[in-house]
């Protein structure tokens, strides 16, 4: 298993990643673990854009061809971009998790909630657990 | 997959250390330690659709049928007729059924004498199988042993059986490559058939547990790659073929499962077990019936979703992403007078599906 976290982003207990893009918004996605555990990802249902949502929402779902999962709000907040790429190669949450595979992006409403997450360091910890 | 698990400790076949060498992932599977996937299922299952692969199907039960009533045995415990078998090496699938005309399994029986017939049953059955044929076999002269010394590989896709005779010796190239579909032979100890469950050309192959390693690393060598139960589910899928616990079960007669062309009704005189609930059924009408999904919308279909059709409700039995066609297809039991479209219901949604014939895939192609 992997434990290459990239240590400039956030990680929540239900395996999704957070990059403050230093502008009011995060971005998010599905870590290393989290794909590796699904397998082979085949259709992505988003939120939509503009959609409210809450921490720990239950806000989409990532089809592999094992299993249906639920996707989670990392935080409280707007969204503001979803992933279109992943409508037609929703296999990008496998091979580029931390990056293509990206699935949205949303406006925080407070900034600060960021310090709620956890870090690599304890996200890989956890991931151990 | 089985949802039944034995609560018990799981176990390995003789090739659990070669799943771990070609780094699988391994799962419980009725109480053994099987690969699920060796990396990606869809890798894999495109292996099988397009060059050759191979499974570790060990856990299924190899019963060895043997005394002078044998034949009239099978003519009972099962719905379809050995009698059809007349030529050495011929294989059936038969559902074995219950009094009320549910399916205890689906099986496929090899007539190899008239006083030996060979049956391989699910590995998820297993105690119950036994426990239905011992208690129907009573009154019968026969014998019937577990074949537990076999381990078993099944060689699967359009290269299946060159890649095979490649690693044969040249003496049994010959009889193995000439065997015609659903015939199996016995080369020494071990047995050959050229059937599967994966709408592909191969072989299953009953081998003796201690030479089985040595068999699988050659074909490895030939390069045959190891598949997991993972793509097994979505091949067997897209060929239509059910998957027991899941399409059927002892509540569902074969009637409802897509077997019906496994019930042998002539002779009219020969009572099977499970007959006479089928003539009743037969008879008063089925409710409902299997067919085959595609999804016309985005999503994945899964088993127990619901079918919404103008004739009432049903259920998906089996769903997943097709890698082969790039979609969603799914067995489902709706009502018998449904037809051509329906809704499945999927997290409050209803998307728009069609209704096919229950098969998608055979021979790298598709059917629809």
């Amino acid at each position: 298993m992997s434990n290459e976290n990239p240590s400039d982003l956030k990680y929540t207990k239900t395996h999704e990643w957070v990059r403050d893009n230093g502008d009011g918004t995060i971005t998010m996605g599905i870590t290393e673990h989290a794909q590796d555990l699904l397998g082979d990802v085949v259709f992505v249902e988003l939120p939509e854009v503009e959609s409210s949502l809450s921490a720990e929402e239950n806000c989409g779902v990532i089809e592999s061809v094992k299993a249906a999962s639920d996707m989670y709000a990392p935080l409280d907040g707007e969204v503001t971009e979803v992933n279109e790429e992943l409508d037609g190669e929703p296999e990008l949450i496998n091979t580029a998790p931390f990056g293509e595979g990206w699935i949205f992006s949303m406006k925080l409403k407070s900034m600060s909630d960021l310090e709620d997450l956890m870090d690599a360091d304890a996200y890989e910890v956890f991931c151990q657990e | 997959m089985s949802e039944e698990s034995q609560n018990q400790t799981p176990q390995r076949t003789p090739l659990y250390a070669k799943h771990l060498e070609s780094n699988g992932k391994i799962v419980d599977f009725a109480g053994w330690e099987m690969p699920i996937n060796y990396g990606s299922q869809v890798r894999e299952h495109t292996q099988v659709r397009e060059d050759a692969g191979m499974f570790d199907v060990s856990h299924m039960v190899v019963l060895d049928f043997t005394g002078k009533d044998v034949k009239r045995f099978l003519q009972t415990l099962l719905a379809n007729d050995v009698a059809k078998l007349k030529n050495p090496g011929k294989a059936l699938y038969s559902g074995m059924l219950n009094n009320d005309g549910g399916v205890i399994d689906d099986l496929i029986v090899y007539y190899l004498a008239d006083d030996f017939y060979r049956m391989v049953v699910n590995a998820a059955t297993r105690e119950n199988d036994l426990k239905w044929i011992t208690a129907q076999a009573d009154g019968f002269d026969l014998e019937i042993k577990e074949r537990d010394d076999f381990a078993m590989i099944a060689v699967q896709g359009p290269n299946a059986r060159e890649k095979t005779h490649s690693i044969l010796k040249e003496k049994n190239v010959g009889p193995v490559s000439s065997l015609e579909p659903f015939y199996g032979i016995q080369i020494n100890n071990i047995f050959f058939a050229r059937t599967g469950y994966t709408g592909e050309d191969g072989y299953e192959i009953m081998i003796p547990n201690e030479d089985v390693a040595l068999f699988w690393d050659q074909l490895l060598e030939s390069g045959v790659k190891p598949i997991g139960l993972g793509a097994r589910d979505t091949l067997r899928l897209e060929a239509g073929m059910n998957l027991y616990g899941t399409d059927m079960d002892e509540t569902i007669s074969p009637l409802a499962a897509g077997m019906a062309w496994t019930i042998a009704w002539d002779p009219a005189d020969r009572d099977f077990i499970g007959r006479t609930a089928l003539e009743s059924e037969k008879a008063n009408g089925s409710k409902y019936k299997l067919v085959g999904l595609v999804l016309e919308d985005k999503g994945i279909l899964r088993g127990h979703q619901k079918v919404i059709t103008d004739f009432g409700d049903g259920e998906i039995t089996s769903g997943s992403f097709s890698p082969t066609l790039g979609l969603s297809i799914a067995l489902a039991r709706i009502p018998v007078k449904a037809k051509d479209h329906c809704h499945v219901e999927i997290r409050g949604k209803h998307l728009s599906a069609k209704i096919v014939k229950p098969q998608f895939v055979r021979n790298g192609k598709s059917v629809l």
